[in-house]
Order: structure tokens, then C-alpha cells, then sequence
């Protein structure tokens, strides 16, 4: 089996793209299922579902959905491995625009849209620099001297990446990006010992444990102070 | 460029000779002033280890995504003699799977060819398979090759050579930006060096395309649609480094669609155009019949079609002619001559 994980911003087209393109590459046999990781809410297994995709949905909750990605992935791809299935796409909304939770040796794709700004692919931390495949979605709302600036600037980010167009309403581009997201080479039998390409913020002070009270004498943990001073 | 080698190379001799270095260390969010005269390596271990957390810094990685982009960029700048001079499709099948019936069709730069055929039929297919070079790989089978020959794989995966530029039918601006920064922002995203004098080209052939005239300091979102679409076309056609430009029609109003293609057409490029609408279709050089899913026909445009099409511009002038009445508050009593009417225009 294959895995593949797929991230970006919220919106970004994620879930139209995954759609169109498991469509092409069922029309090549393979089996795919996907896994959805969000935060507090999603409608995107019903859409899955309907299409015929075999699909595991994991809230986060509290949690960030990337953090609770890594504590849930190797099950996910237990999962897969006993279904069957040839291709298990993870799909998980980056909300911090730090975490990523790509996988060393598992093919990474990222998500965004031209709709965001340019300046968006400066904001974007590793979820956008260390992913393989970039897909740009929402081409159709934009015009082509946008498309082109907004494909350097992630380029300029990202300069090893292979940058695909895709239209997540038509699926204009994803036949195309089908093509990259199976290679037999790439299987996985487990996920035992691998790592993720980039640590994940620490994190881990008194309000991630539940605190409310704002004050000083309530902060303990990895607390650190805006400079105000000048 | 090895990795070593460019780790020991001071930023200021970097800079020098690789002066877009200077967007990839802004766009990635690492200052340089004062740091100019510390190797790459000096200055990567510079930073601590909170600091390599807190911007997220991939060490391991980031001296060779420089060395990459300098590769891409110079690759970039160093290529104006490969043109595109034709591009050839092998046919391949149709939905049925039968064997499309052409030999070999051949698209010259300065052809217009429009894209016909009804909903579903495989228009979007055809230019996906030109757009990505098909090598029999894609659902029809077919092949296309790049001036007779088996093309690049760069026009498939590098971001800046892309073979098709799109102009769409959706003419919003999400940026807020003047029209002379608009310009200026995708001339600098493409490294023209004559930057001003392209800009003021663009914004001139843009004004010549428009019905109403627009200065550079015109924020772009409050450009009409007429103006938005001559100012793609303009930019497009100039800037645009694809040789093939597509167009999902280009709606008929306030600007001038046959200037517009002629402008397209004096930059080399080859004109696509996926269009239902008869103007448009017969301005083309030949048009292409899809039916399920396969390249049914190929036709040129004839000579008698070309006198019909003075008849349909006639027409189109008279309608757009009522419009123009009706805008300003006029009573349409009679039908006019359309030479009297366009007068007043
Ligand atoms: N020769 C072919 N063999 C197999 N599938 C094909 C072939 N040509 C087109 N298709 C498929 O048929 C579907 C419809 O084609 P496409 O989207 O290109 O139609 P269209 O003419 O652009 O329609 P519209 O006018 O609605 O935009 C697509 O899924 C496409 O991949
Ligand atoms: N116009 C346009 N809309 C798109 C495109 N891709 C996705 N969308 C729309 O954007 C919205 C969010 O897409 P979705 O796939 O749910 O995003 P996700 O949250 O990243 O999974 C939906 O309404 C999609 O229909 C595109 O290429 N063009
Ligand atoms: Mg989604
Ligand atoms: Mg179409």
C-alpha cells in the first residue's frame, strides 16, 4: 500500500482535489481510501462516502489536528494495510500554518489556493516548504498574472516541489496529479520507526493544560513575552 | 552548484552574482542586513535552537533548496531560443475506445484554433492533453510532441515554463493593488529586466484594447470588466512566458476581441480558444470537432465562412449598437441602418 498525506489551510480545496483525483485513479483499478483528520468538525466522510471511498474520520478535538495526526497515523495505516487497499490518502487541515505532518519517505502534498495572497506561501511554515507535490487550486477565480506570481512566490518557498494547477470544481489537473501519487516502490508495511520531516512546535504551557485565567501568576510551562520595549 | 561549495560563499558574493537570491531569503523570512559578508554556513549556525524552532528553519535542507533555486533561475533567465514553434498531436481514442480517425495535427505559432463541441464531449480533455504533454499516458492515448520532437519533462513539472497560459472567463481581481503594481508584481515574478518600459507597453496596448481608457494609478478592482479583460489580454500576451495562450471565450463587451487576438498573435503565440460563439469560432484559422471524446473533425475556415463573418460583425455592431442606446436612456423606436447607428457609438 501506498500512503499519502495531504495538507493545507482550511478551504484551500483539499477535499475536492482528493475526490477528482481518486476518481482517476480508480479508473486504473486501484483501490483507495482515505483518512480525515479535523479539528472540531467536518462534513468531508459524507462526501467521501458518497463518492464510494472507504474512509476513518479522527476529530482532534483539543488537540491539534496534526498532533493528534502522528498519534494516530500508524493504526490509520494498520487499517489500511488489512483492507487491502492499494492507496491510503490522509487528509488533514493545517491550522497553525507551523505544524506538517509529514512522514520521511511518504509522499507529502500540500494545498493552498490562489485565493489566499500572495504573501500567503512566506506565512506557510514547513506544511508548505518540505511537501513534495504543491497543488494550486481556485486558478479559476483568479487571473493568469495572479496564477503565475502566486506559482513563484510558493516556488520561491519551496523550490524542490513539483507545483501542479488543479481545478478542485472541474478537476481540470487532476488526472495529472493521479499519475504522481502511486509508485509500487513506495510501499509501506508499517510506520514502525520512521519520523516526521519536521518537529512540531513545542508547545505545552499551562493553558494548553486547561488554564483560563489570564495573569502572570497563572502561566507556567513554555511561556514567553512579546518585546514591548523601545 | 555543490553544497559545500555554496556553503562557503559569503552572501554578499552571492548576491552579486545571483541578485533574485534576494526574494528567496525575503520570501522564506531571513533577514540578511548586516550579515552580508558571513558565509551561507556562518550564518545558518547563527541561530540557536529556539530560534531554528521558532521560524522553523529546515537546516538539513535549506542550503540546497538555495542551490536549487539558483539552478531553476538561472535555466530561467539563460532560455529565450526554445521556442515553440508547433506542437503535434498523435490521435489516440475516443470514449468508445475507437481509433481517432486524424493523422497527425500540426498547430504553427500565429494560428488561431478554436475548440468545438457539446458539454461533456472532451474539450477540457484535449487541452489537458496538450497543457501536459500527453505521451500516451492520460485517458485518450494520445501524444503530442513539442516542434516535431518528444518533448522536455519540464513543461510538465517546472513552474515557470509552463506551455499554457489561461485567460479565463472570470475577470476578478483579488488583489488590492493599483494597475501599474499589478504589472509590476508579474514583471518582477518574471525577472524582465526593462521593467518599466513593459509596463507602460502593457498598460498602453491594454488602453488600446478597452472601450474606456484607465491611467496606471487605477486600483485594479475598480477596473470594469471590459478593462480587466483588455489588461489580462495585454498582460498576458507580453508577459506571459507560454506560448500557447487559451482562451474560454472572451465575453463581447467593451473590448475590441479582434485587436485583442491580433495582439496576441503579434507576441507568437499559438491562440486556443474553447468558444460557441460564431464571431469567434470563425475568426479562427481552423476549428477543431470534438464528439465523444475524440478529434472528429478538422476544419478550415473557409472563404465563404470569412465573408459570412463580415455579415455576423455587422450584426454584432448593430446589436451592441441598441445597447449602447439603451444605456443612455434612448427609446428605441425602428431598426436603423447599422451604419448610421455605429456612428454614434
Ligand atoms: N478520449 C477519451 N477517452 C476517455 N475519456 C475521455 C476522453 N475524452 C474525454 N474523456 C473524459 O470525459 C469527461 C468529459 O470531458 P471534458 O471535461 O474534457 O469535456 P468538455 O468538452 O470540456 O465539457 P464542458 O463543455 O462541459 O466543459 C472527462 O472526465 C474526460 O477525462
Ligand atoms: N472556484 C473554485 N472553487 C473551489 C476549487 N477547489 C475547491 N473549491 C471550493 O472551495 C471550497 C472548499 O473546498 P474543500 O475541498 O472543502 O476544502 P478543504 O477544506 O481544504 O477540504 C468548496 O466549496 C469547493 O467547492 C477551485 O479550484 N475553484
Ligand atoms: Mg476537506
Ligand atoms: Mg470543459
Amino acid at each position: 500500500m501506498n500512503l499519502v498525506t495531504i495538507s493545507g489551510p482550511p478551504s484551500s480545496g483539499k477535499t475536492a482535489v482528493i475526490l477528482k483525483t481518486i476518481d482517476s485513479l480508480k479508473k486504473r483499478g486501484l483501490k483507495v481510501a482515505v483518512a480525515k483528520f479535523d479539528c472540531l468538525y467536518t462534513d468531508d466522510d459524507i462526501l467521501y462516502e458518497k463518492a464510494g471511498i472507504p474512509v476513518k474520520k479522527g476529530l482532534s478535538g483539543a488537540l491539534c489536528p496534526d498532533h493528534y495526526f502522528v498519534s494516530n497515523v500508524e493504526e490509520i495505516t494498520k487499517w489500511g494495510l488489512d483492507n487491502g487497499f492499494d492507496i491510503l490518502i490522509s487528509e488533514s487541515a493545517g491550522l497553525c500554518n507551523r505544524c506538517s505532518p509529514y512522514i520521511k519517505g511518504i509522499k507529502a502534498v500540500c494545498v493552498i489556493d490562489n485565493l489566499s495572497g500572495i504573501n500567503t506561501p512566506k506565512k506557510i511554515g514547513p506544511m508548505l516548504k518540505s511537501a513534495d507535490i504543491v497543488v494550486i487550486t481556485k486558478g479559476d477565480i483568479v487571473s493568469q498574472a495572479e496564477r503565475e506570481v502566486f506559482a513563484s512566490r510558493v516556488n520561491t518557498v519551496n523550490p524542490a516541489a513539483t507545483i501542479m494547477h488543479i481545478n478542485g470544481l472541474t478537476g481540470q489537473g487532476s488526472f495529472e496529479l493521479s499519475t504522481l501519487l502511486f509508485d509500487e516502490s513506495l510501499h509501506v508495511d508499517s510506520l514502525k520507526g520512521k519520523e516526521l520531516r519536521f518537529p512540531m512546535p513545542a508547545a505545552l504551557c499551562s493553558y494548553c493544560l486547561g488554564e483560563t485565567r489570564i495573569g502572570e501568576s497563572y502561566q507556567m510551562g513554555n511561556v514567553r513575552k512579546m518585546k514591548l520595549d523601545d | 552548484m555543490k553544497k559545500i561549495e555554496l556553503e562557503n560563499r559569503k552572501i554578499s558574493g552571492l548576491l552579486e552574482d545571483y541578485p533574485f537570491l534576494a526574494a528567496f531569503f525575503n520570501d522564506n523570512g531571513l533577514e540578511i542586513a548586516g550579515k552580508e559578508e558571513h558565509t551561507l554556513k556562518e550564518y545558518f549556525n547563527r541561530f540557536d535552537e529556539d530560534e531554528i524552532e521558532d521560524r522553523a528553519i529546515d537546516v538539513e535542507n535549506i542550503i540546497s533548496q538555495i542551490g536549487k533555486f539558483i539552478e531553476q533561475m538561472i535555466s530561467f533567465l539563460g532560455k529565450d531560443e526554445d521556442h515553440v514553434k508547433t506542437i503535434s498531436i498523435m490521435p489516440g481514442t475516443n470514449k468508445s475506445g475507437d481509433a481517432e480517425s486524424f493523422e497527425e495535427l500540426v498547430i504553427r505559432q500565429g494560428e488561431i484554433i478554436c475548440i468545438v463541441g457539446p458539454t461533456g464531449s472532451g474539450k477540457s480533455r484535449l487541452l489537458g492533453d496538450i497543457e501536459w504533454v500527453a505521451q500516451k499516458d492520460t485517458p485518450t492515448g494520445r501524444t503530442v510532441f513539442i516542434n516535431g520532437e518528444v518533448p522536455d519533462k519540464k513543461w510538465r513539472f517546472s513552474s515557470s515554463d509552463k506551455l499554457v497560459a489561461q485567460l479565463s472567463q472570470n475577470m476578478n481581481f483579488v488583489m488590492d493593488l493599483t494597475v501599474f503594481e499589478f504589472v509590476e508584481l508579474h514583471a518582477e515574478s518574471r525577472l524582465v529586466e526593462n521593467k518599466e518600459e513593459i509596463i507602460s507597453r502593457i498598460i498602453d496596448k491594454a488602453n488600446d484594447l478597452a472601450g474606456e481608457k484607465f491611467s496606471p494609478e487605477t486600483p485594479i478592482t475598480s477596473l470594469s470588466g471590459g478593462q480587466s479583460r483588455a489588461l489580462m489580454i495585454a498582460d498576458t500576451a507580453i508577459l506571459s512566458k507560454s506560448p500557447i495562450i487559451l482562451i474560454d471565450e472572451i465575453e463581447n463587451a467593451g473590448i475590441d476581441r479582434k485587436r485583442a487576438l491580433k495582439l496576441l498573435l503579434s507576441e507568437d503565440k499559438i491562440v486556443l480558444m474553447a468558444t460557441h460563439d460564431p464571431i469567434l469560432a470563425l475568426m479562427g484559422d481552423r476549428r477543431i470537432v470534438i464528439k465523444n471524446g475524440g478529434i472528429y473533425k478538422v476544419i478550415e475556415t473557409t472563404e465563404e465562412e470569412r465573408n459570412i463573418l463580415s455579415t455576423l460583425e455587422e450584426m454584432d455592431r448593430t446589436l451592441l449598437a441598441y445597447r449602447t442606446k439603451l444605456r443612455q436612456g434612448e427609446i428605441i423606436t425602428e431598426i436603423v441602418e447599422t451604419e448610421e447607428m455605429t456612428v454614434s457609438v
